[in-house]
């Protein structure tokens, strides 16, 4: 066991524990600071993949961003932990979380081979100095993420991009009919 | 079964991240007497000039003049935070109101890490940046880890328990939501303007934006526009007057720190001056050269450890003018109102920053096309 296996130890370990802890605490104040905690050690495992503009993306957009956003929302509401309603579908979360980890486990075992990561489908990535130049190649360099997304990948990106869109006109039509409707007019 | 050399490597690397630290650190404690002492100066007081070693003022003319200059005010300061009682109110939620301070010191101290001071000319003609570690995705480093610094507000905010912290924690998160998208996009443009093809200047590396720099125009004076809304966003995600919603102590007591006294307090202080150092620096490396000398002129400095010496000088030098610059805007500009704050980021800023970047697209666009 090298360095870098416990430090994967140890980050994996942090991320599935926050995980577990922000869905098991009461007040949800604890659970989004235990979601940072999980996201953030995400990020570390993509650093020892040397995937480091993805770790530096997860910090930036989910941990920095999207999770202030999460607590701005719940302190502005005073959410306490008696505050939320109890589920009534618990049993049907209960199975969607079954069949996620199901297939979860399926997809794993379908692209490793059973127990053996040597054997497995997984494509090999390369690093920067490997693909010298070659913008094409699947590599953890930058400029190839970029050249990558921008070429091949455009119509996905713009397909995400459009239903993002459409998601947030969606809310502020929805937000902005309960205004008026409320309102004096 | 331990390699020398390893040890060796992981030892220096510790040395030298701690002595960066005590740089910052140093200079965050040196900041807050500027503060004092510049704020003292525009309003037509003296300011700290009593603290003084008892050995020190015995020493003809120096010993009087650091007296007058108050040089050994931060050792009090930091000796006062110290001895102080710690006070823990009843009515907070302990573990978070004692994490708060470390989550709010971490991220202003970890920035550091990527950022470039100077260089060292190598023996085979090399230049090999000064820096702690060279990341490709250094300036997204620094954004990513500095945004994670408003946990340490909104922590406090929160465990402690009372409305006033409280109404500053939810007003620092909102203003770090509002002021960061238009951070990030007024530094896109800085970036197609590096890039362009012929350069070399790959990624997102805060040592190629210095060198692009070298004996050519700042990026200040070629992107004023970009540099502006930078300056402002950075105001705003360092809690500086005139942004300084989440403490501004004439609504909200002393905001999102009342609750605080002591050495947590002074974290809380240190952090926020850090933030203020970083910062600067940052914006130094950007859009005003790093350590190269002034526009269009080449270092004047020869390529040995002289220049080193030199250039580091220079760089602190801008840093400190940009330190200054921040005390002298926070005792010229008074507070805005929370709702001023807001439009100015999502009406005027955030449309800015989009229409600057659309702008330098075409513009590198147009200058990159192919004479044919």
């Amino acid at each position: 066991m090298n360095a870098v296996d416990i430090l994967f130890y140890f980050f994996a370990t942090l991320s599935v524990g926050g995980g577990l802890l922000m869905i098991m605490s009461r007040h949800p104040v604890p659970a989004a600071l235990f979601m940072i905690i999980s996201l953030v050690s995400v990020a570390a495992l993509f650093v020892l993949l040397e995937a480091f503009f993805l770790a530096i993306l997860q910090v930036l957009v989910y941990a920095g961003a999207v999770m202030v956003l999460f607590l701005f929302i719940i302190m502005l509401l005073d959410v306490g932990p008696d505050g939320g309603k109890v589920s009534r579908i618990k049993v049907i979360s209960g199975l969607a979380g079954c069949l996620s980890f199901g297939i979860l486990v399926v997809l794993l075992l379908q692209f490793s081979g059973i127990g053996s990561a040597e054997s497995g489908s997984w494509q090999e990535i390369q690093t920067t100095e490997q693909v010298n130049g070659d913008s094409l190649l699947f590599s953890t360099s930058l400029k190839n993420f970029g050249y990558g997304l921008f070429t091949k990948y455009m119509l996905p990106i713009q397909v995400a991009g459009f239903l993002l869109l459409a998601a947030m006109v969606g809310v502020i039509v929805l937000s902005k009919k309960s205004l008026t409707s409320g309102g004096t007019e | 079964m331990f390699d020398f050399d390893m040890l060796l490597m992981v030892g220096l690397k510790f040395l030298f991240a701690l002595l960066m630290i005590g740089a910052v650190m140093t200079m965050a404690g040196y900041s807050v007497l500027a503060e004092r002492k510049v704020s003292a100066w525009m309003q037509g007081r003296v300011g700290p000039n009593r603290t003084v070693l008892p050995f020190i003022v015995h020493i003809p003319f120096v010993g009087k003049f650091l007296k007058g200059l108050g040089m050994f005010q931060p050792l009090a300061d930091g000796l006062k935070f110290l001895f102080k009682e710690e006070m823990i109110p009843g009515h907070v939620n302990k573990l978070y109101y004692n994490l708060a301070p470390i989550v709010a010191l971490v991220p202003a101290l970890t920035t550091m890490t990527v950022l470039p001071f100077g260089e060292f000319f190598a023996e085979d003609g090399r230049t090999i940046p000064l820096m702690l570690a060279n990341l490709e995705v250094g300036i997204l480093f620094v954004l990513a880890v500095s945004s994670l610094g408003v946990y340490g507000i909104v922590l406090a905010g929160w465990s402690s328990n009372s409305k006033y912290p409280f109404l500053g924690g939810i007003r620092s998160s909102a203003q770090m939501i509002s002021y960061e998208l238009a951070m990030g996009l007024s530094l896109l443009p800085i970036f197609l303007w590096v890039s362009e093809p012929g350069t070399g200047a790959m990624g997102l590396s805060l040592v190629d934006i210095v060198n692009s720099q070298n004996d050519r125009a700042w990026l200040l004076l070629v992107q004023p526009l970009s540099a502006l809304i930078f300056l402002i966003a950075l105001f705003a995600e360092t809690n500086r007057l005139p942004f300084d919603m989440p403490e501004s102590e004439t609504d909200l007591v002393g905001g999102f720190h009342t609750e605080y006294g002591g050495f947590k307090f002074g974290i809380f202080f240190v952090a926020e001056y850090a933030h203020i150092v970083v910062g600067s620096a940052i914006f130094t490396v950007i859009f005003l050269g790093g350590w190269h000398f002034l526009p269009w002129i080449a270092d004047p400095w020869p390529a040995t450890w002289v220049g080193t010496l030199l250039g580091i000088g220079w760089f602190l030098a801008k840093t400190i003018f940009l330190i200054f610059f921040f005390i002298w805007v926070r005792w010229t500009i008074p507070r805005f109102r929370y709702d001023q704050v807001m439009n100015l980021g999502w009406t005027k800023l955030l449309p800015l920053a989009l229409l600057n970047l659309i702008f330098y697209v075409l513009l590198v666009t147009w200058l990159d096309q192919p004479t044919a």
